[in-house]
């Protein structure tokens, strides 16, 4: 496939608003920064000129379009058609670089002179700190110190690339408190530096803009269905949920079709499935919190789905009854991860490997029948979780 | 005009620079011996903490004393027994993020809030645009629901925080958390002129004051002061209520110390 242009830009939702989530719940310092980002992003979302570098960046550096790989044998060992978006091929290996480059360029363009992030997997603080190196812009990564330690491999990626990693010690060790950090930190450096956000989470405009920026996974998955299934469209498309980036990235391809969105949560990170409506670093969505209010904190072997919320568009796309939220453990995720490696010869990220656990679980039954088509998005590979996967392989031969 | 806002004006009016000493709700068994001493040692207004998982606009004290009250089983409806019992005669405000004012709806909050004794609520995560709801609830309750300004907010919008700021105005003294800072931000000053500027309602400045000096030092610009972090840091090393009274006294001294300022310039 050839690259595509960048799809048309869909409107800022009226005050940030996805029905009655998102908004822009910052304190008063954070407003005119948020402000400033709206209008950037707004004006330069509307830009060719950006929108034709940023088009440019993402094939020739990033290496879009990725493919969308059939992945047969495990078709034909489910009994349905498995189409995989390959996200894990994009430079950096995986999805995150779409947003970064995007976010990045407008950094660049307001004139901006760092940037900030926050970190799970640390496949966002790899991205941000590979644009930094891009466009000569320092990075400062915002990181839970349990996830320092379980995600070392992208630890050193992210120093080799010349980025400050900052662990954060606060709270659970884990996205949460990066993410408090990261917002810590800006209201005292927003003059000069550019917060990147990682996911479709955060005040307004980040949702919205994140999302714009990951809808070319989606506008290029839907083209590449329509060349490559009979039916043109799947029967369903899949995505895993932490923030929801990638998740909401393809479903902007799909919306407006009769295919079924599934996004897969953590089950120990259930908050589209299971969380309650709350206010957290920004927005209205859904959060696991104890009926005091108090945010719970999330487990999951995927440091990337370790989050206790998710992003408001897709708290109200379950609300609009347009996308279904399910789960899959750690156990699932990992079981999946192997099994995709040996049937296709593809190590997904823990992270991705989620949605393949529950199109695993789910097919040959009423939720998936046999016969029928899914579109996963394999978000990123699996090179950062090789010692969880090892321990977990050495465990299985061991059982 | 509500009680509290009547009462800080008032007292504002006397000559006297004020002072809102900030101590988070359950941080020790005796937070409530704490609150009256604050009371006793001269506060025109106490802040009470309702503790929050996650306080982003915290810095490592105030999470710290959050972490330990939490840890101690604090929560709203506990801390808010605790005030209807201490039956203080200074002025309570809440104060807590938007997850906890939200969780049972606004209105139920407010009313809590109300029966408590309390007259005052700061929510920092709830600016101007996302504040409608709550500001309403707490206009119900008869709570002065105070919002924050900060240096970088633009003329207009701080016109209008001032207007719809109940009680008081939270001048946020600098770019940045909560915490103790070695000097008075130098933005301080100028925000509180500029809110000094635009309303008549009492203007406190708050975020980093830390010491006598520079509370006597903020107050040259704003009507008051609040102090938070350097005195939770005393209190989770250790402080008793005499202790912190004690600091609190200090602060008072100073604030007294300090003559009162000419009216701001007429239309500025
Ligand atoms: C490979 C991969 N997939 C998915 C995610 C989850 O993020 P999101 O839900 O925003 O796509 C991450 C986050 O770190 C990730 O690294």
């Amino acid at each position: 496939m050839e690259a595509l242009a960048l799809r048309a830009p869909t409107a800022a939702p009226v005050a940030g608003r996805f029905g009655r989530h998102g908004g822009r719940y910052v304190p008063e310092p954070l407003i005119p920064a948020c402000a400033e980002v709206e209008a950037a992003f707004t004006e330069a979302w509307a830009d060719p000129g950006f929108r034709g570098e940023l088009a440019r960046l993402l094939s020739r550096y990033a290496g879009r379009p990725t493919p969308l790989t059939s992945a047969s044998r495990l078709s034909a060992e489910l009994g349905v058609t498995v189409l995989l978006k390959r996200e894990d091929l994009a430079h950096t290996g995986s999805h995150k670089i779409n947003n970064v480059l995007g976010q990045a360029l407008l950094a660049r363009r307001m004139g901006k002179r760092r940037l900030i992030a926050e970190t799970g997997a640390g496949m966002h603080g790899v991205a941000t700190a590979t644009a930094g190196a891009l466009l000569g812009l320092p990075v400062t990564v915002f990181m839970g110190e349990r996830d320092v330690e379980r995600q070392a491999h992208n630890v050193f990626r992210m120093r080799l690339l010349g980025a400050q990693v900052v662990p954060v010690r606060s709270g659970s060790r884990t996205l949460k408190d990066a993410t408090s950090e990261a917002m810590r930190h800006w209201v005292g450096v927003t003059e000069d530096a550019y917060y990147c956000v990682g996911s479709v989470i955060g005040p307004h405009p980040y949702p919205w803009m994140v999302r714009e920026l990951q809808a070319v996974i989606g506008q290029e998955a839907r083209h590449q269905c329509a060349e490559q299934l009979s039916t043109g469209t799947p029967d369903q498309v899949v995505a895993c949920v932490g923030g929801g980036s990638n998740a909401a990235g393809t479903f902007a391809g799909f919306v407006d079709t009769p295919a079924r969105l599934v996004g897969v949560e953590a089950a120990g990170g259930a908050s589209a499935a299971r969380g309650e409506v709350g206010v957290l670093h920004g927005f209205q969505s859904l959060f696991l919190q104890d009926e005091q209010g108090q945010i719970r904190e999330a487990h999951s072997v995927a440091a990337g789905l370790d989050y206790p919320g998710v992003g408001p568009e897709h708290a109200h796309l379950r609300d609009l009854g347009r996308a279904e939220y399910v789960t899959a453990s750690d156990e699932e995720a990992l079981a999946a991860a192997v099994r995709l490696a040996r049937a296709e010869g593809i190590v997904p990220a823990i992270e991705s490997a989620h949605a393949l656990a529950w199109v695993v679980r789910a097919a040959g039954t009423a939720e998936l029948p046999t016969g029928g088509s899914v579109l996963v998005t394999l978000s990123g590979r699996g090179d950062k979780d090789i010692p969880t996967l090892m321990t977990y392989l050495n465990d299985e031969e061991t059982r | 005009m509500t009680i509290l806002e009547t009462r800080l004006r008032l007292r504002r009016d006397s000559g006297r620079k004020l002072l809102m000493p900030y101590l988070t709700g359950g941080v020790t068994p005796d937070w409530t011996d704490h609150l009256r001493a604050l009371a006793d040692a001269g506060a025109d207004a106490i802040e009470v903490g309702i503790p929050f998982s996650d306080p982003t606009l915290d810095g490592v004290t105030i999470q710290e004393a959050s972490d330990v009250a939490l840890a101690r089983g604090a929560t709203t409806a506990g801390i808010l027994a605790d005030l209807s019992r201490s039956r203080i005669e200074v002025p309570v405000v809440v104060s807590t993020y938007a997850n906890l004012a939200l969780r049972g709806g606004a209105d139920r909050f407010c009313r809590a809030l109300a029966e408590a004794g309390v007259r005052g609520l700061i929510v920092p995560d709830l600016p101007l645009e996302e504040a409608g709801s709550t500001g309403a609830a707490a206009r119900a309750a008869n709570v002065d629901l105070a919002l924050l300004a900060s240096p970088a907010t633009p003329p207009r919008r701080l016109r209008e925080i001032a207007e719809r700021s109940r009680g008081f105005v939270y001048a946020v003294s600098l770019m940045g958390i909560t915490g103790e800072r070695e000097h008075l931000a130098t933005s301080a000053a100028g925000l509180a002129r500029r809110l000094r500027g635009v309303t008549d309602r009492p203007v406190f400045l708050g975020f980093g004051i830390s010491t006598p000096a520079q509370a006597a030092a903020a107050a040259r610009d704003a009507d008051g002061v609040i102090v938070g972090a350097a005195l939770m840091r005393r209190l989770l090393d250790g402080a008793d209520p005499a202790a912190t009274a004690g600091f609190v006294r200090s602060l008072r001294a100073a604030l007294d110390g300090v003559p009162a300022a000419a009216p701001a310039d007429a239309g500025g």
